[in-house]
């Protein structure tokens, strides 16, 4: 069982969230030189998909619907620490919660 | 080695059972090979049968970084089927499904193939809408389909709940009557003791740690049991395929994700078919043991940890439970997961790559085990022919870039949700 830290909620059961999926991924600016269908197709198929540490993110589906960034381990489960999923993270490596 | 046979189960019944002996050897590694296939899994030890038997290539090795049989091959929920819609999977699952119905034979090995058939059930007007689109292009593609009212369903599934308070009344199905189980290991076990009698070197304990690659060319494998140099090497490591495509620089539209299986206390035969529930992700058979064996829906989020969580286990329950009510006053006896190469669109990947002599199978999703001959078999071809069978020339690893997706589902590129 995967407990959640909410950066507006606290502690939430993972039964409260839904998966949304790779955090790292950055769509192409629409408009800018970088919509060439190379960059369409990485962000759309291509994951990194780490055996370890993964950032990802989870939307607060049954809870403040709020999209929470998460530092989790593919291999263990253990979370690292869970950001809001928009502005500034911290630094992900302290693997402390804001 | 000794070919199995009624006479020689006679004779170590009149002998002592002195006379077996190991199914396959243990060999040492030699420095090189025609071809290594990475991965001693059903679909590994698949392809070096099928390229010793159909390509003559007897110098090949199967590298494990287990024991044969240790992933996925054995930890599937065993069953069979060949109801795909998509002119790509279609065409490819049912000769599957063609080499299922002789496996046995072929590998002189009880692979325990019983084509009991297999329902999906079908809960709404629109969703047996949906069935008769499927069926009708299955049987365009030659492969058996039959659409049954609620009444045929039932006599099919006698224990589902058929009462006035069903949450999801019984509008029927689709059936396919060829399809049905396998006995996940001996699969396994088959395909190497019938590919080491043919002069295969199955290594085992033996991980691929690095590649050797010279002008874009692969020229061999760093093992933990030494470097082994090999033209051709083909990868068949699902669930593990980004581990070593990382360390060749090639990024995958693959995702590795958890699905669980479970297995309730044995029972006396009660279920002779499988079963899908069409309103939540559920699957029934009972096995030649007695367990119930069923399973559901991944745990939905990135996972290499071959070990499921609850929720996933509470959730299979209730689709259980609302489909056979029954199954409510059973034990679980056990549940397990494995690691799911999940694709972007749902369909498996047998193909070359941007590297001259490296191949690729891989992106299984949660079908691999019924693909198992048909995989071997179509990825063997690609490898000896350096060019894929026609049954497998959609399957490609750019198909992404290109374009040509085989979405079965209409699911889009969410790996979670195929």
């Amino acid at each position: 069982m995967l407990v959640i830290n909410c950066p507006w909620c606290g502690p939430r059961d993972m039964e409260e969230f839904t998966y949304v999926g790779d955090g790292t991924l950055k769509r192409p600016e629409i408009g800018s030189e970088e919509t060439d269908q190379k960059a369409w197709y990485e962000y759309t198929y291509i994951r990194d998909n780490p055996r370890g540490p993964h950032l990802e993110v989870w939307h607060h589906a049954a809870g403040c619907r709020q999209h929470v960034r998460v530092k989790r381990d593919t291999l263990t489960h253990e979370i690292h620490g869970c950001w809001p999923a928009s502005g500034e993270m911290a630094d992900t490596t302290e693997g402390e919660t804001k | 080695m000794t070919r199995y046979s009624v006479f020689s189960v006679l004779k170590g019944g009149l002998t002592g059972q002195k006379n077996w002996t190991r199914a396959w050897r243990d060999p040492e590694p030699k420095k090189s090979y025609e071809a290594i296939i990475i991965g001693g899994g059903g679909h590994g030890l698949a392809t070096a049968f099928y390229l010793a038997k159909n390509h003559g290539m007897t110098d090949i090795a199967v590298i494990e970084k287990g024991y044969l049989g240790s992933g996925n091959v054995g930890r599937n929920t065993t069953i069979v089927r060949s109801n795909y819609m998509l002119y790509d999977n279609a065409h490819f699952y049912e000769k599957s499904m063609e080499l299922w119905e002789q496996l046995s034979h072929e590998l002189n090995y009880n692979v325990m193939f019983s084509q009991r058939g297999i329902l999906n059930l079908g809960h709404s007007d629109a969703q047996m809408d949906g069935m008769a689109r499927r069926g009708n292009a299955m049987r365009l593609n030659g492969i058996d389909a039959e659409l049954l009212t609620r009444e045929e369903a039932l006599k099919y599934v006698p224990m589902a709940d058929r009462s006035e308070n069903a949450r999801f009344p019984i509008y029927g199905g689709l059936m396919q009557p060829r399809g049905g189980t396998a006995r996940h290991d001996a699969v396994a076990w088959g395909f190497a003791r019938a590919a080491n009698n043919l002069g295969v070197d199955l290594l085992q304990h033996c991980e691929a740690l690095d590649f050797v690659v010279e002008d874009n060319k692969i020229k061999g494998v760093v093992t933990s049991r030494g470097t082994i140099m090999a033209d051709k090497i083909g990868l068949a490591v699902a669930g593990s395929t980004t581990t070593l495509t990382d360390k060749l620089g090639l990024k995958m539209p693959i995702e590795t994700h958890l699905l669980q299986a479970m297995v309730s206390e044995p029972l006396k035969p009660w279920f002779d078919g499988v079963v899908t529930f069409g309103a939540g992700h559920f699957y029934l058979s009972q096995s030649d043991k007695g367990g119930l064996v069923f399973g559901g829906d991944l745990d939905g989020y990135n996972s290499y940890a071959q070990r499921g969580n609850l929720p996933m286990v509470n959730h299979v329950a209730q689709s259980g439970v609302a489909l056979v009510p029954a199954i409510g006053r059973v034990r679980l006896l056990r549940h397990w997961a494995g690691v799911m190469d999940m694709s972007m669109d749902g369909s498996p990947i047998i193909s070359k790559t941007p590297i001259e002599g490296l191949y690729l199978n891989a992106g299984w999703c949660y079908g691999g085990f019924k693909a198992t001959p048909g995989s071997g078999w179509c990825f063997a071809e690609t490898i000896a022919n350096d060019a894929p069978d026609w049954r497998n020339q959609g399957m490609t690893l750019d198909r992404f870039e290109r374009g040509h997706i085989i979405d079965e589902k209409g699911a889009g590129p969410i790996p979670g949700a195929h």
